[in-house]
């Protein structure tokens, strides 16, 4: 057990060191960033100096291993727009992303299951071809048009909720938070909404067909022949059975949650890190595009780390194998 | 009798109360950039050094028609031609209650010249600032100098004695590793201060009550919020909504829906940058064009055939909604006051086709266009125009459409001047004529570093020899004579494809009306709340 967990974090490490490596190799062609950093009147001298003190002239393998040696002591460098330790404006910003994808999963699981349950149940209800009807919608509309349309009729025409941002904040030291103020709360429903979308859709889909399939069961039909109630047999046998797909698909999602959300976050100028590496992408800003694109590699390789180490304490064979 | 008075005097005192309380005044707007590093000397763009004029101010500063007015200088005067005299306004102080004296513009004019400062250029390196007592300076020049003082509005008075006790001395550039609290507070003679500072997200700013330009009057509004919203559509949507008093840039494209709305209005006025087209003329052979034996742009009629070819009244009219005008010069008209006599040549593809046959193209040839495609006002839309105007004269362009980053990499010095024909705005920092002639049409020189933005290579040398004129000349009307001579030559030597001064679109709450510069520098002390 101990050396699969091992070997696992190695594979892990050399994950995220090649990510880093694909991502260096690409800043290569994102733009020049001294152009980003200088007004048009500075000389041709002065770009060449600024150049030469961030090091950008020497070989990339060069500057690879800078940035990875630091990054190790938990120093991501200086995010060059803002003249600040991209560690602290990540910690900054990171904050209003999880509470966004844990809202909007929440939101997701919350519609979706009671959705599919009620699809695979009463198939052919005029409310189950809504259901199915939304759930296409959400299936093939792009986020951003979603979030603009959502924007269009709550934030402009009926003028009920914000069309941007995130509220008043309240600050807990290290973590801000917009879920304890009124105005926080109502500036994150659309977001989450539009982000959670997809989310829910595919939840629903799952629930529905997964449902239907263990509704058709032996032991179902077995529990309908006792005389149990219909309603303990949906929600107490069926619905039980039909969770175990939906946990694994919820928690790998949760880092697409995290990852899809700088559409999400750039339509509704929603202050988190996704937004914040948008813009670090326009202006050619190296170390936090760096930062964050490790950041997202780290929380994919622990998801899918937390979901490995879990498979083998549920599933024998695997530690069998293993060993 | 006193019951009833004291009575009165009672309520008009809670009134009084109330009344204050109802007059506080927040006033919100949204930009689609953000504010970077607070100093006021590091980094050279419209606007974060217009942002922080608010706060910070120069000796100088510019009204809503951009003159030059009094500053924290009451007056000045050039009592030598290579000696100006600056006397200060006294009884000025900081927002931490220092007061602003000779010793501040002194250490101030230091801080901007020193390494790591993007604002160099605001004072010429050799000119000596000199403390004649606490209210006024002297500054001494190697030569004369009649726009010394033109972008001093945006070189920002520090004050001396707080940035050197909070060891903010080295101006904060991005390869320092260390935050310096200058890039992260500020310290102020303004009528703002800034409150709170998220970077990248928001910035709040209160009035200070004791600004000298209030003249004893309450401060306008008292607290200012600013938020960056990047998406044009979510810009637009918080202005409608009433959640914004105050968004810009509103595309073209939405100021109609902004008009239409009965709470907001559209406020459009012209800007002070040119966009424009320049043609590679230093390289013997084109790197993007089918032509490899020669750079048909060399010959005067070809780049005027280019010119003719362009309809850049339709480009107004169609491609940028009315919202822009049509230059015949390389600088806004509002810049230069010979710019009457001035005029663009006639859109005739017919005459294109003339010239273009007379330097030996009858069947004209094929040419890359760069452009960036997040950087102007529908800065791809007007390449694709201009490609499309171009095919009726027999020239076939194409267009190479790339982010602003990308963009400016290649074609800038940086990147060699890697472009045939490219297009790009330019708006004279210091608003006037001569930035135009040494910055773009001055010939480029590799280790002088003049014409650095000449990205075409022009080079006149008795262009050169006129702006050295003009850097030196004091009188008004000789200087603009000089000026008018060196832009006729360049007009006719057809340096570049002037398209339009593009034009400004605010979308503003009727509860307020705001004053908008044509440099695009959003001044807070002008806003005025409707009654």
């Amino acid at each position: 057990m101990i050396a699969f967990v091992i070997r696992r974090i190695i594979q892990s490490i050399i994950v995220i060191m090649v990510v880093g490596l694909v991502a260096f190799v690409m800043f290569r062609f994102v733009g020049d960033p001294v152009n980003q950093m200088v007004g048009l009147e500075t000389s041709i001298a002065d770009r060449e100096l600024l150049r030469e003190q961030l090091g950008l002239n020497q070989p990339l393998i060069v500057q690879y291993w800078h940035f990875i040696s630091n990054a190790a002591q938990g120093d991501f460098g200086t995010s060059y727009q803002y003249r600040r330790p991209v560690s602290e404006i990540l910690g900054e910003r990171l904050p209003a992303t999880l509470e966004l994808a844990l809202v909007s999963a929440i939101f997701a699981i919350a519609a979706g299951i009671p959705m599919g349950v009620y699809t695979a149940l009463y198939r052919d209800s005029v409310l189950s071809n809504i259901f199915l009807t939304v759930s296409l919608i959400g299936i093939s509309l792009p986020s951003f048009l979603v979030g603009i349309l959502l924007i269009f009729i709550f934030s402009v025409h009926l003028q009920w909720l914000p069309s941007f941002g995130r509220g008043e904040v309240v600050d807990l030291g290290w973590w801000s938070t917009g879920l304890l103020t009124a105005t926080g709360l109502k500036a994150i429903i659309l977001p989450a909404i539009t982000l959670g979308l997809f989310q829910m859709t595919l939840i629903m889909r799952l629930v529905r067909s997964e449902m239907m399939e263990v509704l058709r069961t032996d032991f179902v039909k077995f529990a309908k022949a006792r005389g149990l109630k219909t309603r303990v047999v949906h929600f107490g046998h069926a619905l039980k059975n039909t969770m175990i797909p939906v946990i694994t698909i919820t928690g790998l999602q949760f880092g697409s949650i995290i990852a899809f959300a700088i559409i999400t976050e750039t339509v509704f100028q929603w202050p988190g890190s996704g937004l914040l590496f948008l813009q670090a992408v326009q202006n050619v800003d190296v170390p936090i595009m760096a930062a964050y694109l490790l950041m997202i590699a780290f929380l994919f390789v622990l998801i899918n780390l937390i979901v490995d180490v879990l498979y083998v304490v549920v599933d024998p064979r695997i530690r069998l194998e293993g060993s | 009798m006193n019951t009833i008075k004291l009575m009165l005097s009672a309520t008009a005192l809670t009134s009084v109360v109330a009344s204050a309380v109802a007059a506080e005044t927040t006033f919100r707007y949204g930009f689609q950039g953000s504010l970077g590093s607070l100093d006021p000397y590091s980094l050279s763009e419209t606007f974060t050094l217009g942002t922080l004029t608010n706060v910070y101010e120069g000796l100088t500063r510019r009204d809503e028609n951009l003159q030059i007015q009094p500053g924290l200088a009451e007056s000045w005067e050039i009592i030598e031609p290579t000696r100006w005299r600056f006397n200060l306004r006294q009884g000025v102080k900081f927002h931490n209650g220092n007061d602003f004296t000779a010793a501040d513009v002194v250490f101030s004019a230091n801080r901007v010249r020193s390494e790591g400062s993007d604002l160099k250029a605001r004072i010429p390196t050799d000119a000596e600032f000199i403390a004649v007592d606490d209210h006024t300076v002297d500054v001494v020049l190697s030569s004369a100098n009649p726009i010394l003082h033109s972008e001093w509005h945006t070189w920002m008075i520090v004050d001396q004695e707080w940035t050197v006790t909070t060891d903010s001395v080295q101006v904060t550039t991005a390869a320092d590793t260390s935050v310096t609290t200058i890039s992260q507070e500020t310290n102020g003679t303004g009528p703002f201060m800034i409150a709170e500072h998220t970077t990248g997200v928001e910035t709040n700013f209160t009035a200070n009550a004791g600004w000298w330009g209030w003249n004893g009057k309450a401060p306008n509004v008292d607290r200012v919020e600013f938020k960056t919203i990047a998406a044009d559509a979510t810009r637009v949507a918080a202005l409608l909504s009433g959640e914004m008093d105050l968004v810009y840039p509103v595309p073209p494209q939405d100021i109609g829906r902004v008009e239409s709305n009965a709470a907001t209005s559209a406020l459009v006025g012209p800007e002070l940058r040119t966009i424009f087209l320049g043609m590679d003329q230093a390289r013997d052979v084109l790197t993007y064009s089918n032509v490899t034996d020669a750079n048909p742009l060399q010959d005067v009629r070809v780049r005027q055939a280019f010119y003719h070819a362009i309809d850049a009244v339709a480009i107004s009219a169609r491609i940028m909604r009315g919202q822009a005008t049509p230059s015949a010069l390389m600088l806004a008209p509002s810049l230069f006051s010979g710019s009457g006599a001035f005029e663009r040549p006639a859109y005739d593809p017919e005459l294109s086709k003339q010239l273009l046959a007379d330097a030996g193209y009858p069947d004209g040839f094929e040419i890359q266009l760069d452009c960036p495609n997040d950087r102007y006002v529908n800065d791809e839309a007007i390449c694709q125009a201009v490609a499309a105007m171009m095919a009726r004269a027999g020239i076939t362009v194409n267009v190479n459409a790339q982010p602003k980053a990308q963009f400016f990499a290649r074609v800038l010095a940086a990147g060699g001047y890697d472009t045939s024909f490219y297009l790009l705005g330019w708006s004279p920092s210091s608003f006037d004529s001569w930035n135009v002639l040494t910055q773009l049409h001055g010939c480029r020189t590799q280790n002088e570093g003049t014409g650095p933005f000449n990205i075409g290579g022009y080079c006149n040398l008795k262009v050169d020899e006129l702006a050295a004129q003009v850097l030196v000349e004091n009188d008004a009307a000789k200087r603009d004579e000089l000026i008018a001579q060196a832009y006729k030559m360049t007009t006719d030597d057809v340096a570049y494809l002037p398209l339009h001064q593009q034009g400004l679109a605010w979308g503003v709450s009727e509860k307020f009306s705001v004053a908008q510069r044509a440099d695009n520098i959003f001044r807070f002390s002008l806003i005025t709340a409707a009654k």
